[in-house]
């Protein structure tokens, strides 16, 4: 049957078809959402971000005696606060340097190399990632679990984008403007630093935040590194809390269940965030 | 003088970066090196977990197995949920508001942690599942299935479409003015055009299945059998990782670090696959 | 041709992009100071090339080969260090390119900075002004000298990169097309500007428009396939050229 009304109908169904798929996915990710808010709004007051979390017996002495459990996720607030700062510490300066010697040498044999290897970085799962810090810096540097290991990790997780980022970044000036820096006398380094990296400086931020929010959540390779931390400590040498550890602990214990709520509930509007902005920064560079 | 400075300093990141990969594959493999010259190939072939120091034998089939099949399954689940999508914003609606909007909803899915899908799963999907019949503790290779093809439907649709909206305009146009549908636009012009990157999309999408940990590890239900039918339990590479790594020692470390290696390199050649495909089809 | 006052001398120079091949072929030539000199010819003659050699541009790319010798006030160019070389001789470009990361203000004065050279406010502020005024943008931009030049218009950008440019005091300016981008309003302005410029310049422009070089330069030349054909007074050239193919060129009758 190919009458043109055959056709026709076939052509309305798959349309039907694709938009309905189409919106489907609006339900998993509304659900999370949702159930998200539901459960975990009501736990997130001031003591959620200036009190520790609590222990298990804290826990299972308020259930007991029908109180609200004490405490918040400060460790785990400041736990990430230092981890992904440290990791950007590290990885930042490399990545940046990495993606300008892509840029401005594109063609050469070290930048297809680093380019491969670049991109074989980025697929690894990250697990390993945690397994390789932990024989780097948790056995011989730290003797230990410790916050080290786990921005080690994070920082080889956010590389490749970052290199990525500024390599494309960079390659999106135009020429004339490197031509115009070196016209007036300057050398070949201030040229890159003083005119190329700042012309390029809105490219290069959006990188680095979708690199933060992409490691803010990541669970595993911290398993294996940072391990977690009853106390907010600044010794990067000793292990360390971090949001997506408390949830862990907090899922694993059964009188702190109920904080895993707030507690994903704050990670996701952390990542959210920090989304948000690098989209606008990108879509205002972009009209530039 | 400043400049030759200079010069070195983005030498030496390049190379940092080149040694930081050899790096990490010496240490897998001198890591992983011991166990397979304990159980030689059949490493690969064994069910035998067993951290018994009696009797300690470790083999790593059932995990390799889980991964395997959660992974493909996902993928499986991920094609004609990815296809529509990708075919939405890349052509229907190319370029639209609503375009931009749905675009949007499926980078927020990719946002979302792994941790966050795994509390989602088990306690939103997994009584869902448990009520529909299909499993008793709602555990298992489909369940974990299920979570990770949504958490690779972003990685899947956003290259997808990419490749959808490179199909040149006057393709599409002849197609219509010969009186196609779109529908018949969409099958013989668009596909064989954009297929072989929608292709490439999809073996992406398998190699960030492969790897995923947390919220597998959650779903999985974490018994070392190989897995008989999608509703059974099992276990997988990165879980048992994940699960066990923490005061492993001697032989056991060494199999766990083995299988971390065979992890990075199913995923490494798992993502070469899909990025040669993509670097073909820019030639 | 008689040039009595030669501030850049070019001696039998070539360029090749490759083995054998030549962009630029034994080109001869004497610049008068304080005048504009009008480079002009179809396309891929070898005027830009010819431009680019002067500042040592082509430094930037090994596989260039550079035979002869470029001297400005019988310094020879090409023995001395090629950021110096630059500073004596600046250059203008075809697409304006202010920096798009340094306001107004910064960007006249880009080349001090660019070059580590400390200036104190007042120095900075007198040369701002000066340079301003010099191609006529202070009035417009002296309330807005702190935000960034990319709202200007194309007219006002390029003559902020003038500005650029002349702000390191050069010898000489090269100007390669610089208002081949721009509207006729804006090249109007712009030609009077360099009208101007070079009682303080010597000016050597690229222009693929004739009309420009018989309205704003004291001597022309014209080049064909790498060669210097023809180098003499405007005027002369114009109305009774020597060489046949400058002839065929001034009629139109090749690009």
């Amino acid at each position: 049957m190919t009458t043109i009304k055959y056709r026709l109908l076939k052509d309305r169904l798959f349309f039907y078809i694709i938009c309905g798929i189409s919106s489907l996915t609006l339900i998993p990710l509304g659900s999370i959402i949702w159930e998200l808010i539901r459960k975990g709004i009501k736990q997130i007051n001031f003591s959620f971000f200036m009190e520790v979390a609590p222990s298990t017996l804290d826990a299972m002495l308020a259930k007991t005696s029908g109180e609200s459990i004490p405490g918040g996720i400060a460790n785990g607030i400041i736990g990430t606060l230092i981890i992904v700062t440290m990791a950007s510490i590290i990885a930042i300066p490399i990545g940046i340097f990495g993606g300008i010697q892509l840029a401005e040498n594109s063609k050469s044999k070290l930048s297809s190399l680093v380019r491969f290897v670049t991109e074989l970085l980025n697929g690894i799962p990250s697990i390993v990632l945690g397994m390789i810090a932990y024989a780097w810096i948790v056995k011989p540097v730290t003797t230990g679990y410790s916050a080290l290991a786990g921005s080690v990790a994070l920082a080889i997780m956010m590389l490749p984008l970052i290199v990525r980022t500024t390599e494309e970044s960079i390659k999106m000036l135009p020429t004339s403007l490197k031509e115009a820096a070196l016209a007036l006398g300057a050398s070949y380094s201030t040229t890159i630093i003083r005119v190329i990296l700042p012309s390029a400086m809105s490219g290069l931020f959006t990188g680095i935040l979708l690199a933060i929010s992409r490691v803010m959540g990541e669970t595993a390779p911290l398993l294996l590194t940072a391990l977690g931390s009853s106390v907010i400590s600044l010794d990067v040498s000793k292990p360390s809390s971090a949001i997506p550890l408390l949830i862990w602990e907090f899922y694993n214990d059964p009188y702190l269940i109920d904080m895993i709520w707030s507690s994903s509930l704050f990670l996701l509007m952390l990542i959210l965030i920090f989304n948000l902005i690098a989209k606008r920064i990108s879509k205002k560079w972009r009209i530039q | 003088m400043k400049d030759q400075l200079f010069k070195i300093a983005l030498i030496l990141s390049s190379l940092l970066i080149v040694f930081l990969m050899g790096g990490i594959i010496f240490s897998l493999v001198s890591g992983g090196i011991p166990a397979f010259v304990e159980y030689g190939i059949n490493f690969i072939f064994s069910s035998e977990w067993n951290p018994n120091p009696d009797s300690e034998q470790y083999g790593a089939l059932p995990f390799i197995s889980g991964t395997l099949m959660t992974s493909f399954l996902a993928l499986l689940f991920c094609i004609p949920l990815s296809f529509p999508i990708a075919l939405f914003t890349g052509d229907y609606f190319k370029g639209t508001k609503i375009a931009s909007f749905v675009g949007t909803m499926v980078d927020l899915l990719a946002g979302i942690p792994s941790i966050v899908y795994g509390l989602w799963g088990f306690y939103t999907l997994r009584p869902f599942i448990i009520n529909m019949g299909l499993s008793q503790q709602g555990f298992g290779v489909f369940t974990s299935a299920i979570v990770l093809t949504i958490m690779i439907i972003p990685y899947a649709t956003s290259l997808s479409s990419e490749f959808i909206k490179m199909v040149p305009n006057d393709l599409k146009e002849a197609a219509y003015a010969l009186g196609a549908t779109k529908l018949e636009v969409v099958q013989n012009v668009i596909f064989p055009s954009a297929g072989s990157g929608i292709f490439a999309s999809f073996v992406l999408a398998l190699g960030r299945a492969l790897g995923e940990t947390m919220a597998v590890t959650m779903l999985i239900g974490n018994v070392n059998i190989v897995p008989n039918s999608i509703f059974s339990s099992g276990n997988t590479m990165a879980s048992v990782i994940a699960n066990q790594f923490g005061e492993a020692e001697g032989i056991k470390l060494s199999s766990l670090i083995a299988i971390g290696l065979l992890l990075f390199v199913i995923t490494a050649i798992v993502n070469a696959l899909g990025r040669l495909i993509i670097k073909k089809l820019s030639v | 041709m008689n040039i009595e006052n030669p501030v850049l001398e070019i001696k039998d120079l070539c360029v090749s992009y490759s083995e054998g091949k030549y962009a630029v072929k034994n080109v001869n030539a004497k610049v008068e100071k304080n005048s504009i000199t009008a480079i002009m010819g179809p396309s891929g003659c070898g005027k830009s090339t010819l431009l680019r050699a002067i500042n040592r541009m082509h430094d930037l790319y090994p596989e260039i080969k550079i035979e002869g010798r470029v001297t400005i006030n019988d310094k020879n160019l090409y023995q001395i260090n090629p950021m110096r070389v630059r500073k004596m001789a600046g250059m203008v470009f075809q697409r304006p390119n202010p920096f798009p990361s340094m306001s107004i203000y910064d960007n006249v004065i880009a080349g001090y900075i660019l070059n580590g050279i400390k200036l104190k406010k007042k120095e900075k502020d007198e040369i701002v002004e000066r340079c301003l005024k010099n191609v006529s943008l202070w009035d417009e931009v002296k309330d807005s000298l702190h935000k960034k030049g990319i709202f200007l218009s194309g007219g006002q950008q390029q003559r902020l990169c003038i500005a650029r440019s002349i702000a390191l005091e050069p010898e000489i300016l090269l100007m390669d097309e610089p208002t081949s981008a721009l509207d006729p309003i804006a090249t109007g302005k712009i030609e009077d500007l360099l009208l101007e410029l070079k009682k303080k310049f010597t000016i050597v422009i690229v222009t693929h428009n004739m009309s420009q070089a018989a309205r704003i330069s004291d001597n022309s030349m014209f080049m064909y396939l790498g060669d210097l054909v023809e180098y003499d007074n405007t005027k002369k050239m114009f109305t009774n050229p020597s060489d046949k193919r400058t002839e065929q060129y001034l009629t139109g009758q090749f690009g």
